[in-house]
């Protein structure tokens, strides 16, 4: 911590709390472009890559949302497969029994996920720490076997999406006129696109949060809830908002993977291995508590998957040992590490204290009332 | 000319980024007893963490009976014949007096006159309720139970970081009139204490620290009010 | 009305089972606030080294059990004294994270080493005699047998904790860890020790889990959340609470059981969610929390 400024300085109203920095401002210039390209990848592009960039957004979703309950709110949740899942099973049911559009369906998913999550959270809000995970985990379980006895939607062994949503829905016939193409390799085309939509406005919107008055509250309430408690923040409620926001977030993702796939089955859609224990690798391995951490962790783990999930039992061995690893040597992750290490910041969410010079000698110790002091917005 | 038991040179202690002790040098002879006064946050807990290895320290900083032990872990600070009556007492919940009592003289098998028994002797009130949880007791008699913890393990330096704290008059007068019996033993003993009077009492000799540094140091009957004043506030 | 009886005393013997798995984890809370998310997954290790040993060295079943014992706790201790308590602190997600790893690493290194084959520890002809306890009713040897090595069990730990020097220094550094140190404890080599304890006490739940059930290596995790729940719903810190609480779960599944098979393992979860909502502290808690 550095030295409080002395009471001259703030009086005169010329300091102004900042968080954009140049190099944020260039990245983020450099990320439109980026997601320009993505978007245009169809055009260009053979299916196996919008199959794979699907992939690894979704995957980047799931892990943001994580992210964000652990790195950020100080919740570590072993059971986000239960929203998932749940997202999952919604959309089937919406467009299977109630023959909504998919689109539309994805959207209502979610809600339909947060809703469900509103009294999830009072129940595993009871446990702390470590039993909260565990807790979570078994609310995830909870659903996987109620899942399994619900006959009209596969029970046990699952069931599959009909051709009337798969290939003759309102967005995929329009993706495959646009860029002729069969309607399989549209509806790729179709829940690519969605995903890019979603993943980006996932991170503009774990970003936007971060930089807000919430998120300096996650900040302290990480660092010390009883002394958050004490300026104000209500942990409790900050908390539960961050973990509904995941809830919404997670089953909206978890819609869109099982629109993409087709079909479904309670194993798949609630497994702990495809949606918590890969994500959890995604984040520490990109570094947790930073937005820029798990974009990396992605990429890792998409490079990572593809060139070894051949190798089956090993492979996970092989990631097992690698969380052991960072944990032990690399606990801020790749991105943190070296973003600690070189002080680069893409998605800078530190508030930096700036003390503007006084433009001429005697603005130096002329008094300012406080009220005028503001918080500098780009 | 006897070799000082503890002996401290340079030392210096931090938090974080926040120091807290700035070249700190003190003596402590076998047998003596060594008072360190100072108000709130002069860094005298700060000292005493640092002797026992709560803090990291460089090594030669702190020598104890001959050997460098600055930096070394707490437990293999306190097992070389150091023991501590901590700050608030900090007994442990899950433990009756006696086991309290007890669990001082862990892995530690210092030859001496302090047992269960003799400790009884020293503090009869705690016979009557050795078998309470440590904790339902009032402040004074958790504060003898803390004691005897220390005691038992027949340490050769006793550290009391603010025994008086919290307690009735009358109570500290009890308290403190255990520590003849102590010094009997050849213990020595360094009091931390906030209560000026009392610490000139019972020492050998003064030691006062301000804001991390010490200000004072002598025998109490050379020391004047004002001196001891102006080293407490400082001037 | 029998068959309500039959199920509380299928259901409470079950529990015995299910107080194995707690043991461990209750005990390495207690003493360290770790969460071993592994925790299941060691249970099923040790059953496969007994089953190594009878299978491929031709031991007897008692006999190979007595080995693993020994060996279970030289692997916990060795385990936190080398890897868990690096990350052993404030933080809670590097040792949970570090479990998890583990648990896939231990989950795959099975697969590798004995195939996803179902396999089962025989104890030959005990497995299936019964006893009849009242007219209409008997109960299984083994049960029966399960659950009084579940007290006997909890018996020896409380006489661990509570009668010897060592267990009054596990009480201590649960209650206070740097006063602990004060007092010349080795938080490092306690901690192991507790862990090498926990291990063991898995080992013999490994034994009784072998011999009634098809084990396999996938199965660790839901015999952490069995474990877990039962702790749970019996409140922290007490282990004769862990195996009311294990009780209470068996009796939960085996209702569930009875009404669909199916049902079995849901109806346990719901007991537990029911007592998390009416009564988060568990139904034996410790006064002192």
């Amino acid at each position: 911590m550095t030295a409080s400024p002395a009471p001259a300085l703030v009086a005169t109203g010329r300091y102004a709390v900042r968080t954009r920095t140049r190099l944020s401002t260039v990245a983020a210039v450099v990320a439109a472009l980026l997601v320009g390209v993505l978007a245009a990848v169809p055009l260009f592009a053979g299916r196996g890559l919008v199959q794979d960039l699907f992939f690894v957004l979704t995957m980047l979703a799931l892990a943001q949302y994580w992210n964000l309950l652990a790195g950020f709110a100080g919740l570590v949740s072993v059971g986000q497969q239960a929203f998932v899942g749940l997202g999952a099973y919604v959309l089937f049911w919406l467009t299977i029994s109630v023959g909504l559009d998919p689109v539309s369906a994805v959207v209502v998913s979610a809600v339909v996920t947060f809703v469900i999550a509103v009294p999830t959270a009072f129940v595993v809000f009871r446990l702390r720490g470590a039993y909260f995970a565990i807790g979570t985990w078994v609310v995830a379980e909870v659903f996987r076997l109620v899942m399994a006895q619900v006959k009209t939607l596969g029970g046990g062994t699952g069931t599959s999406l009909p051709r009337e949503v798969t290939n003759e829905a309102a967005v995929v016939t329009f993706v495959a006129d646009l860029l002729d193409l069969r309607a399989a390799a549209a509806r790729d085309v179709a829940a690519y696109w969605m995903a890019l939509v979603v993943t980006v406005a996932t991170v503009v919107l774990v970003y936007l949060l971060l930089r807000s008055r919430q998120g300096l509250a996650l900040s302290a309430i990480r660092d010390s809830e009883t002394a958050a408690g004490s300026v104000g923040v209500d942990a409790f409620r900050t908390k539960l908002a961050v973990y509904l926001l995941a809830a919404f977030g997670t089953g909206l993702v978890g819609a869109l993977v099982y629109l993409q796939k087709a079909r479904i089955s309670p194993d798949a859609a609630f497994a702990v291995l495809d949606w918590t224990a890969y994500v959890i690798f995604i984040v520490v391995i990109g570094g947790i508590g930073t937005i820029e951490g798990p974009i990396v962790g992605a990429i890792v783990f998409f490079v990572l998957q593809d060139q070894l999930s051949q190798f089956g039992s090993w492979y996970l061995m092989l990631l097992g040992a690698i969380a052991i690893a960072a944990m032990l040597f690399f606990p801020r992750g790749l991105w943190g590490t070296f973003a600690e290490r070189f002080d680069i910041h893409l998605f800078p969410i530190r508030r930096r204290f700036v003390v503007r010079p006084a433009a001429r000698p005697e603005e130096a110790s002329r008094p300012v009332p406080l009220t005028g002091l503001k918080e500098e917005t780009p | 000319m006897t070799a000082p038991l503890l002996s401290v040179s340079g030392l210096e202690a931090r938090y974080g980024d926040f120091q807290a002790l700035f070249g700190i040098d003190l003596e402590v002879m076998p047998g003596e007893t060594v008072a360190i006064i100072g108000a709130n946050g002069a860094g005298k807990s700060t000292f005493l963490k640092a002797v026992t290895g709560l803090l990291p320290a460089r090594r030669e900083a702190i020598r104890f009976a001959g050997e460098a032990i600055g930096g070394l872990a707490a437990p293999e600070v306190m097992r070389r014949g150091i023991a501590m009556v901590p700050e608030g007492r900090k007994l442990f919940p899950s433990l009756t007096v006696e086991e309290n009592l007890l669990i001082g003289g862990w892995g530690r098998t210092g030859s001496g006159r302090w047992s269960l028994d003799s400790l009884y002797g020293l503090f009869p009130v705690l016979k009557e309720r050795r078998r309470s949880p440590g904790t339902a007791l009032s402040g004074g008699q958790q504060q003898m139970v803390a004691i005897g913890r220390a005691l038992i393990s027949n340490p050769k330096l006793l550290l009391c970081d603010e025994i008086s704290l919290g307690l009735a008059p009358v109570v500290i007068r009890d308290i403190y009139a255990a520590l003849p019996a102590i010094k009997a033993e050849g213990t020595a003993i360094v009091v931390v204490e906030q209560d000026i009077v009392k610490a000139m009492e019972v020492a050998d000799r003064v030691y006062c620290f301000q804001e991390g540094r010490m200000t004072l140091a002598g025998r109490p009957s050379e020391l004047t009010r004002e001196a001891i004043h102006d080293a407490y506030f400082g001037s | 009305m029998t068959l309500v009886f039959d199920i509380l005393v299928q259901g409470a013997l079950l529990g015995g089972l299910y107080a194995l798995f707690a043991a461990g984890l209750s005990l390495i809370f207690g003493v360290m606030r770790l969460v071993n998310l592994a925790h299941g997954d060691l249970i099923v290790l040790a059953a496969f080294l007994i089953l190594a040993l009878t299978d491929l060295a031709g031991f007897d079943l008692w006999f190979a059990a007595l080995l693993v014992l020994p060996a279970m706790f030289a692997i916990g201790y060795l385990l936190q004294i080398g890897l868990l308590d690096r990350v052993l602190g404030k933080d809670i997600l590097p040792p949970l994270l570090m479990t998890f790893g583990l648990s896939i690493i231990i989950q795959n290194a099975l697969l590798e080493g004995f195939s996803a084959d179902s396999r089962r520890l025989s104890a030959g002809a005990i497995e299936t005699a019964s006893i009849p306890i009242a007219p209409g009713i008997a109960v299984g040897v083994m049960p029966l047998v399960t659950f009084l090595a579940a007290v006997l069990v909890i018996v020896a730990l409380n006489q661990v904790f509570y009668r010897t020097a060592v267990g009054r220094a596990f009480r201590a550094v649960s209650d206070d860890p740097t006063t602990a140190q004060l007092m010349g404890i080795d938080n490092r080599k306690l901690f192991a020790l507790a862990m090498g304890l926990a291990l063991a006490v898995s080992a013999i739940a490994a034994l009784f889990l072998g011999i009634r059930a098809n084990f396999d290596p996938t199965i660790g995790p839901a015999r952490l959340i069995f474990a877990f729940e039962a702790v749970i719903i019996g409140g922290l810190g007490s282990l004769w609470g862990t195996l009311a609480g294990g009780v209470v779960l068996g009796v939960a599944q085996t209702l569930g059981a009875a009404i669909n098979p199916e049902w079995q393992i849901l109806a346990g979860h719901v007991a537990f969610l029911v007592v998390l909502v009416v009564r988060p502290r568990g139904l034996f808690p410790r006064a002192v929390d």
